[in-house]
């Protein structure tokens, strides 16, 4: 059962970092992003927001991102 | 923030303990800690250091039939951890002073997309894979004909004293400037000369480094049905993976890039079964100059589709096959240790007659091998993305000098895979069609006639290797990356399936190789198409209108006929193309390399810290001594071979004789050809090695004002208290176990990040 256990535990960090490597936690972080901002736009003024921006959702998210890479291209190594 | 040029910021203004829990680790602690030596530590260095001393005596000193390759991983890897753990802590102690208060670009630009805190560990696979391309992989191969040792020491001496060093010094300014790109610091800290030049030095650098990049994916397609297949289809698949990440599931990156790599291994093998018939001898057996103009009008198409078509999946693949490739590559090398049977220093190291790459060991081993030790390339990454995700500063140490360590055991077990195959094939395989006729008789004719000690090359050896990889020859397959794929699947078919599946393995080999090589050709293009439109829009305003499509395909078109052309000239060359163009791509990223430890060094010393100026300054000046005598030897030797003005010296000088043929070159033609490519090379050498002077002369002038003035300045971003905490290294050291689990045991909601300021 431990060694089980051992496994399953192994496995999800290799899938962890997998995703993490590979960029597919992106959503998730601007998710946890935006709510970090939003709770603290709530207690605090947030005066320096400037406008409030929209929750987009994670088609969105994902089209804004490569939009984004189109207009600010990154070079890869030789 | 912004741009600030009053005295240094000491962050003594920032809280020590800015809410319940540290931010930080007290500095003092960490000292101690370092300095504490138990006797567990003790015995563990020891044995480091032990192991590394032998592993180095076994390579230099004994002098056996043969030498294991166990060795070179050992001596590189011990090398590695006695750097890391020492010099990098010193530069961090004495140049980069990080501060875990300050809060890195990540938290205080925060914007939860570009600007994103990520896990050390997963920011360390993502520089790693967007630091390590085909170069790593190259250069090592073909320096391999002076042997082993010379390599084995540069690349592992270099990187733990310069490639590192730059990597770790870059990633670190760039962040404490909220991710600035070396350009934009070049200009900040050099001036407007020197960040011009440095601009323009860059830009001209990216294009030829696409072309060579190109050049050898060219060299590996051509003549190879299977190989033109299996990359081919690329195409298709990553097309499918974009519209299913766009279209059907987005951001499910994870399962559809192992759907695309399961279809990718398809399309290895079905390149197997295509090339055995005749259709595909028909239609997919293509000359280089085919392949070439295939490549360039790619590299058009691909660069103005949008990123999420073809760029975006196609970088997934790349990343999941790297990482996949070199892991099994070495875990192969550690269980098959293979026997190296290659002379510590050849005779091509002093004579400079060698026929892979021309010249003698120095400079050119220095330029032959770039990545690996010391690449240029890896400041514009390190000043790129990775600055905007560090979550703490004191992490700079592990991601940029550690990965760039990585890859330079990368480079280290492609020069093993280079050196375990027999010598006498490696020569027929890098030696140019000029030299070998192209024909198994001509290489056998030709290695043999080399004088090499050992060296009994026979058809059949070739012949055998050609039908067991799957190829119709694999005489003079010159560019690195055929030699590679050919020690690869020899390595690999020892582990898993033996001489049948040798074939699969080479083209698996080619495949991960022309993967991110295309995907770098495709990014460079890009990035060079944004630099040039920036440029152009000081004169042309409409220009700096990115989205503007007329001016982007006209900057996209002018980048790819500018590497297009360089390309076109190396597969046709007379002269072999790689070994006449191969020293510009290692001394253009040299020469980058010199610009980037110039701005490096101007900053140190801004900053007032000559005591330790030296850090920077050997670095940079034996980039800058290697890289402007191998400029010079190009511009100026008298040697036909070495100089490219004496080559085009030598070929007008017989066609005014009214000569038909000279040389490698058969006709008027070719003669003509000649002439002309040795011209541009040239005077790309010129170009490079005057921007590069500029550079280095606009950073020691800003030095030796720093000197004089007794400077404290800054151009770092204003100092922000930072939120959060996270460990700096790979594994926790127990003070940090310590605050860590402090932090692990806050409730969710007060582990988010307080907006303020």
């Amino acid at each position: 059962m431990i060694l089980w256990a051992g496994v399953r535990t192994g496995a999800r960090g290799v899938l962890w970092y997998l995703k993490g490597l590979l960029g597919e936690d992106a959503y998730e972080k601007y998710l946890a992003h935006h709510a970090a901002l939003h709770a603290a736009g709530a207690d605090v003024d947030g005066a320096d927001e400037g406008a409030p921006h929209p929750l987009m959702t994670e088609r969105e998210f994902w089209r804004d991102q490569t939009d984004r890479q189109d207009q600010n291209p990154q070079g890869r190594c030789c | 923030m912004g741009v600030t040029s009053s005295t240094t910021k000491e962050p003594t203004a920032l809280k020590r303990v800015p809410r319940d829990l540290a931010v930080a680790l007290n500095p003092e602690e960490l000292d101690a800690h370092d300095r504490q030596w138990t006797p567990l530590k003790i015995i563990i260095w020891s044995a480091i250091s032990l192991l590394g001393g032998l592993s180095w005596v076994m390579l230099a000193v004994v002098r056996g039939e043969t030498v294991n390759a166990i060795w070179f991983v050992f001596a590189a890897i011990c090398t590695y951890l006695i750097g890391y753990r020492f010099y990098s802590k010193f530069i961090e102690k004495h140049i980069v002073r990080p501060d875990d208060r300050r809060a890195t670009p990540a938290e205080y630009k925060a914007d939860g997309k570009d600007f994103a805190a990520t896990d050390r560990r997963v920011l360390f696979g993502h520089h790693f894979a967007a630091i390590a391309g085909a170069g790593p992989l190259v250069g090592p191969v073909l320096a391999a004909q002076m042997g082993y040792l010379p390599g084995t020491i540069w690349i592992i001496v270099g990187v733990v004293l310069a490639g590192a060093v730059q990597d770790y010094l870059i990633l670190h300014f760039s962040m404490r400037r909220g991710g600035r790109s070396l350009g934009q610091m070049a200009r900040d800290e050099l001036g407007v000369i020197g960040g011009t030049a440095a601009l323009i030095a860059t830009l001209v650098i990216m294009v030829i480094i696409v072309a060579i990049l190109a050049l050898v994916v060219t060299n590996a397609l051509a003549e190879s049905p299977w190989g033109v297949f299996s990359v081919g289809m690329t195409i298709p698949i990553a097309l499918f993976m974009g519209c299913y990440l766009r279209f059907f599931r987005p951001g499910k990156i994870t399962e559809i890039s192992i759907i695309g790599f399961v279809l990718l291994i398809a399309a290895i093998v079905g390149g197997g079964m295509v090339a055995g018939t005749d259709w595909g001898q028909t239609y997919l057996l293509l000359d280089k100059v085919t392949i070439a103009w295939g490549i360039i009008i790619y590299g058009f198409i691909a660069a103005i589709l949008p990123v999420w078509l073809l760029l975006a999946p196609r970088d997934y693949l790349s990343t999941f096959m790297k990482i996949g490739t070199i892991g099994m590559l070495a875990v192969a090398i550690v269980i098959i240790r293979p026997e190296i049977n290659v002379p510590a220093v050849s005779s091509f190291a002093t004579t400079g007659t060698g026929p892979v790459v021309a010249g003698t060991l120095f400079p050119f081993l220095f330029v032959t091998i770039a990545c690996g030790a010391l690449s240029g390339f890896h400041a514009l990454i390190a000043s790129g993305t990775t600055p905007k995700l560090i979550q703490k500063e004191r992490q700079t140490r592990f991601i940029g000098y550690g990965g760039m360590l990585m890859e330079s055991l990368v480079a280290i077990m492609a020069l093993v895979a280079a050196l375990s195959i027999d010598r006498g094939i490696y020569f027929a395989m890098n030696a140019s069609p000029a030299l070998t006729g192209g024909t198994v008789q001509g290489a056998v004719a030709f290695v043999n006639g080399l004088g090499l000690t050992g060296v009994n090359l026979t058809p059949s050896m070739l012949t055998d290797m050609a039908t067991n990889v799957g190829e119709e020859s694999i005489v003079s397959r010159t560019g690195g990356a055929p030699t590679l794929a050919v020690g690869l699947s020899h390595i690999m078919q020892q582990l898993v399936g033996g001489t049948s599946m040798m074939s699969f393995w080479y083209h698996f080999a080619i495949m991960f190789e022309a993967l991110f090589i295309l995907t770098a050709v495709d990014a460079g293009t890009r990035v060079a198409r944004f630099m040039l439109q920036d440029s152009l829009g000081n004169f042309f305003p409409k220009f700096k209108n990115t989205s503007w499509r007329p001016g982007a395909w006209a900057a996209t078109a002018i980048m790819v006929a500018a590497w297009g052309a360089v390309l076109l000239m190396g597969v046709t060359d007379p002269l072999g193309g790689i070994n006449t163009l191969f020293p510009l791509f290692g001394i253009a990223n040299q020469l980058l390399a010199a610009i980037a430890l110039a701005v490096c060094m101007a900053i140190v010393a801004k900053r007032g810290l000559f005591k330790y100026l030296w850090v920077v300054a050997l670095p940079l000046g034996f980039a800058a001594v290697v890289t402007i005598s191998a400029s010079f030897l190009k511009i100026f030797s008298a040697t036909p071979g070495i100089g490219y003005f004496a080559q085009n010296r030598a070929f007008s000088e017989a066609l005014a004789a009214g000569e038909t043929s000279f040389g490698t070159a058969p006709s008027v033609l070719a003669m003509q050809a000649v002439v002309r490519n040795t011209m541009v090379q040239g005077v790309l050498s010129i170009v490079f090695v005057v921007l590069a002077i500029i550079v280095i002369l606009t950073a020691i002038q800003a030095t030796v004002r720093a000197y004089r003035n007794h400077s404290s300045a800054t151009s770092e971003d204003d100092a922000v208290q930072s939120q959060i905490y996270a460990p700096a290294g790979f594994v926790m050291t127990p003070p940090e176990k310590v605050l860590q689990a402090e932090w692990d045991a806050l409730p969710v909601e007060k582990k988010t990040r307080v907006k303020g300021h």
